[in-house]
């Protein structure tokens, strides 16, 4: 759908990247490339992940956050993220959704995590106006009190980015992968994975909730599509991504963490 | 309610605190300060930074910090480490260039000493200066207070 010349006077222009089924690790490398080297605002929507893989972010600590064993039997790749908050398990049922914005494009928006949020929030909040009672509740969106998307954040002297990973739909079994996080939010109450979370499936299609989110930014931004070719023919060679791929040896040393803490705490008890 | 401001106001001035107008943030009158939020305490040819009250406030509970190595180079404005809070990595600008010669290794185990105490035990690292006359380019604490409520003032 075009937006009509007349109504993309005064907006800030917004580069638009649709990708599908990329990896999940290049994708993490592009935005902060694009972050940290770019001067313009982008919108990256990669609609799924190729294979199975946990995310954590910046301080993640794998013996806190995994299960490590099946983990390590299945070899599922767990990868580190340049972003803060929690751990998510991703695959081609999540959809992703990332703004990587110069502070001064929306100078309403104090460059700190809450009024980031909350901003993007009111983007979703036009999104899924007549669906399922969205809100945002302490960071995550969510349908009523079930989370379908987590976000997180990284903040530079002049941009941000405010990435989202949506559950579109998800494996039962690979929630298996991952603790109950001992930093959760109030809402979720102890609840288990399954109990905590739900399908965006069940709401909207894959295509309209990627079609009126190009259209919601588009009554904010002046979008305009660019293929990622274009990026990467002129990506600075200078620039090195700290998301990265955690080694065996590094998940190994997790467990091994993980059994001493065990052993500990069955000697303080007994 | 106003004798207690006033009361606040003269204590402040007795330890060289300033309180903001609103009394939201503080800051402290021998600091310098940039416009990313950032403090320097200068004594001789050292320099301690860290991240104001102001920053730490809008900032929410600051749950990790990413620390330099000692020995790191910094440059003034630019990024030397990052605190992650409320889902969010935000990088720390030094406010001065020079070497790390010092770590906070405190932040490992209690990164919210960054949120109770920003100006004390909250530092983040200190630096060897390396050019005493990029302080001139940063704010003294009126002038910081005022940028701050000009900031929040926009919001």
């Amino acid at each position: 759908m075009t937006i009509p010349q007349s109504q993309k006077i005064g907006r800030p222009l917004m580069k638009l990247i649709r990708l599908r089924g990329w990896p999940i690790l290049q994708q993490l490398h592009i935005e902060e490339q694009l972050l940290r080297t770019s001067s313009e605002n982008w919108c990256i929507i990669n609609d799924g992940t190729r294979e199975p893989t946990i995310v954590m972010g910046v301080s993640g600590k794998p013996a806190e956050l995994l299960e490590i064993k099946p983990v390590l039997h299945d070899q599922v790749p767990v990868i580190k993220r340049f972003t803060g908050g929690g751990t998510v398990i991703v695959d081609g049922g999540t959809i992703f959704v990332t703004f990587i914005c110069n502070k001064d494009a929306v100078p309403d928006v104090q460059p700190y995590p809450r009024p980031i949020m909350s901003w993007s929030s009111l983007i979703y909040n036009e999104v899924f106006q007549e669906t399922g009672n969205f809100h945002l509740r302490e960071n995550d969106y969510v349908f009523g009190n079930r989370k379908f998307g987590g976000n997180a954040q990284s903040i530079t002297r002049g941009r941000w980015i405010h990435h989202t990973s949506f559950l579109w739909d998800y494996e039962i079994r690979n929630m298996a992968y991952l603790k109950l996080p001992s930093r959760a939010p109030e809402y979720r109450s102890a609840r288990g994975h399954l109990e905590f979370v739900c399908r965006m499936k069940d709401y909207i299609s894959r295509s309209d909730f990627i079609g009126r989110t190009i259209r919601v930014l588009g009554t904010h931004f002046s979008v305009e599509p660019e293929e990622l070719e274009a990026i990467q023919t002129v990506s600075s060679t200078n620039f090195s991504p700290s998301s990265r791929l955690l080694t065996t040896q590094e998940i190994e040393s997790a467990l091994c963490e993980a059994e001493s803490r065990k052993s500990l705490a069955c000697s303080a008890s007994s | 309610m106003a004798s207690r401001l006033l009361w606040a106001s003269r204590a402040a001035s007795c330890l060289r605190i300033s309180v903001s107008h609103r009394g939201f943030s503080t800051v402290l009158k021998d600091f310098k300060y940039c416009d990313s939020h950032e403090w320097v305490k200068v004594e001789g040819s050292s320099a301690t930074v860290g991240i104001t009250d102001h920053a730490q406030d809008h900032l929410g509970d600051v749950v990790y910090v990413e620390l330099p190595e000692v020995g790191t180079p910094v440059t003034q404005g630019e990024g030397f480490g990052a605190v992650e809070s409320v889902k969010a990595t935000s990088d720390i600008n030094s406010p001065v260039s020079g070497k790390v010669v010092e770590v906070n290794e405190e932040l490992n185990n209690a990164p919210g000493l960054i949120n109770s105490s920003p100006y004390e035990k909250g530092w983040i690292i200190k630096v060897e200066i390396s050019d005493a006359g990029q302080l001139n380019s940063l704010m003294d604490a009126d002038k910081y207070s005022k940028f701050c409520e000009e900031e929040d003032a926009k919001h």
